[in-house]
């Protein structure tokens, strides 16, 4: 019987011939945490005796959900994840890398065909490299780098064919709003998800990140993409090698399967408080907004600020709007400087936080005010999400519709604004 | 082990994710389960963790625990006190950590039970009496590989105990 590429990557990794339902034990070949969860894995590592990471490829902590530290009591997180990085010489990214979800695929730790684990949920980002990888509470991840392996379920698989190709403003987020729309909050829960066709191909690995990532926002376990020449591209000009990549085999059983048209998706906006509660942008014309922000591990690449920028460059933020852009890391930065995207969307009248997760998770760098609207890029528009629950009303969207808002004042379909 | 105790409900019924669990304005705050769990569920009814008491028992819709991973929800749920959670079904890594953490959960159709109902749970069976109506219903079994981890005490201290995984040998069918 064919496999799906779930069924593949924890088999190889448990050593048996594995299918969908069975339980195993698969070793993991890297793990990660970052300071919203560190202080509860380092505690239970402490209390195991830990000394040295047992997965394959090591571990690494990231400080990226308060970064730089807003107050005396994430400081004293910061601190401990600096004192256990030290003592176990355990890889840190500090304040200013990025985000884990960015910071780990740059660094090459999650290549095709690996087993990731880490303690955030949007650890299934990795998928658009081709990995099995998917987030979990801090026990858990401790559990793995403790003893380099870890128990799974393997995953029933949906698969997702996306025929047709999408429009001009039309992009990867609003392809996976739709579905997600689609699909419901709790459509793929425990499944592993595998997206394929012309739309899905032609895609840049931007794109399939913005898509693996969100795909936990309707319960996914894993989202590998297949390994292709965008893939290897990506990889190699990174100099990161290869990994072993890994494809569902023809005869492969999946739990279900969907077709979607990308030639029908138009700019699509998640209304406040559910991420599945998907209409189209222009049926919301006339929603201000006070705030918008770009960034997150959702929108927070290179790709994400050209496409930000390409409708905000030499024009200006609406008055009243606060547009706040967090790079995903460090090297984007770099690259937004070296492209000229960073100056153009300066001009435009952004604020320019640090690469991390800003105000995504209410912490820092743009908390709304009671009552207020924010239209953002991010994973999540739950009540309460940017750290204020009075009343803010969160809309999700693509990089491009949020630059259209930002410079409108009001939700605005992309291809309003030319 | 059976159980006893007083129902609490919230709207929404459905999606209660963990950010409503306990929100990102506390978890990087507080490092304490016993003062995060004063603002547990804060977002969606204020005045809960004012009102529930050691042994209380979580009832919802579908999907419950959804969103982020941060282990604070489970943890700050078994601080408050909350002894089970029953819903129509979890969230992944939610029901993960909270066997992971020693809270036990349970799968079944929830529309029969209403706030304030007091209800006998048989961990063991997945039996619940509700004392309020006298209606019966039949959950889930907890799955084996779960019920090793609960006797345990959570995955933590199943290591400890064991030096390693001990599930190898469980022939299982799982969650949702």
């Amino acid at each position: 019987m064919g496999k799906t590429i779930a069924e593949k990557v924890l088999s190889a990794h448990a050593g048996l011939d594995s299918h969908a339902g069975e339980i195993v034990i698969s070793s993991v070949d890297f793990c990660m945490s970052q300071d919203g969860t560190s202080t509860m894995m380092i505690r239970e590592l402490e209390s195991l005796g830990f000394r040295t990471p047992k997965t394959r490829n090591g571990m690494a902590m990231v400080i990226d959900h308060n970064s730089p530290c807003p107050s005396v009591d994430v400081a004293k997180i910061h601190k401990r994840m600096r004192d256990f990085a030290r003592t176990n010489e355990i890889p840190l990214y500090d304040v200013g890398e990025g985000i884990c979800h960015q910071l780990v695929p740059e660094s090459g730790k999650a290549l095709p065909g690996d087993l990731v684990v880490g303690a955030d949920s949007h650890t299934c980002t990795y998928g658009a490299l081709n990995a099995c990888s998917t987030g979990l509470g801090s026990a858990d991840v401790a559990a793995a780098a403790f003893t380099g392996k870890l128990w799974f379920k393997v995953p029933e698989t949906h698969s997702i064919v996306v025929g047709g190709m999408m429009a001009h403003r039309v992009g990867a987020k609003d392809l996976m709003l739709s579905v997600i729309g689609s699909m419901s909050a709790d459509g793929a829960t425990y499944k592993s998800v595998e997206f394929s066709g012309e739309s899905v191909e032609s895609l840049s690995m931007d794109g399939r990140f913005t898509m693996a990532n969100m795909a936990v926002e309707m319960g996914a376990k894993f989202c590998p993409f297949a390994f292709d020449s965008k893939t290897a591209g990506w990889l190699s000009a990174r100099d990161l090698g290869s990994g072993a990549s890994v494809a569902s085999d023809p005869d492969a059983v999946f739990e279900k399967t969907y077709d979607f048209d990308a030639s029908d998706v138009v700019p699509k906006v998640s209304k406040p408080h559910s991420v599945d509660c998907v209409v189209d942008a222009s049926s919301l014309k006339g929603t201000q907004i006070q705030q918008a922000f770009l960034g997150t591990c959702t929108n927070g690449r290179f790709s994400d600020l050209e496409a930000a920028a390409s409708i905000l460059k030499g024009r200006h933020v609406s008055p009243g709007v606060r547009l706040i852009v967090a790079p995903a890391s460090r090297a984007v930065v770099a690259e937004a400087i070296d492209g000229g995207i960073y100056a153009a969307l300066l001009k435009a009248g952004a604020t320019i936080v640090a690469p991390g997760c800003g105000p995504c998770v209410g912490t820092h760098a743009g908390v709304p005010g009671d009552g207020e609207n924010v239209i953002s890029t991010a994973n999540r528009n739950f009540k309460g999400r940017m750290g204020n629950n009075k009343d803010v009303g969160i809309y999700l969207a693509s990089p491009e519709t949020v630059a259209a808002s930002a410079l409108t004042g009001e939700i605005t379909d992309p291809r309003e604004v030319g | 082990m059976r159980l006893n105790g007083r129902v609490h409900r919230f709207s929404p019924n459905d999606d209660i994710n963990t950010d409503y669990i306990i929100s990102g304005r506390y978890k990087f705050k507080i490092d304490d389960m016993n003062e995060l769990a004063k603002h547990v569920m804060e977002d969606i009814s204020p005045e809960f963790s004012g009102q529930v008491r050691s042994g209380d028992i979580i009832v919802a819709g579908r999907n419950f625990g959804c969103g982020s991973s941060r282990e604070q929800a489970p943890r700050a749920l078994k601080a408050a006190g909350v002894s089970v959670l029953i819903a129509k079904s979890f969230a992944r890594i939610f029901y993960r950590s909270c066997f992971n953490v020693g809270l036990p959960l349970l799968i079944c159709d929830t529309d029969w039970i209403r706030d304030g109902d007091v209800l006998t749970v048989d961990l063991d069976t997945g039996e619940l009496f509700n004392q309020a109506t006298g209606q019966k219903a039949s959950a889930r079994p907890i799955p084996k590989t779960m019920q090793i981890l609960l006797q345990d005490g959570g995955l933590i201290p199943h290591l400890k105990k064991h030096g390693d995984f001990a599930l190898e040998q469980v022939d299982d069918t799982i969650v949702q």
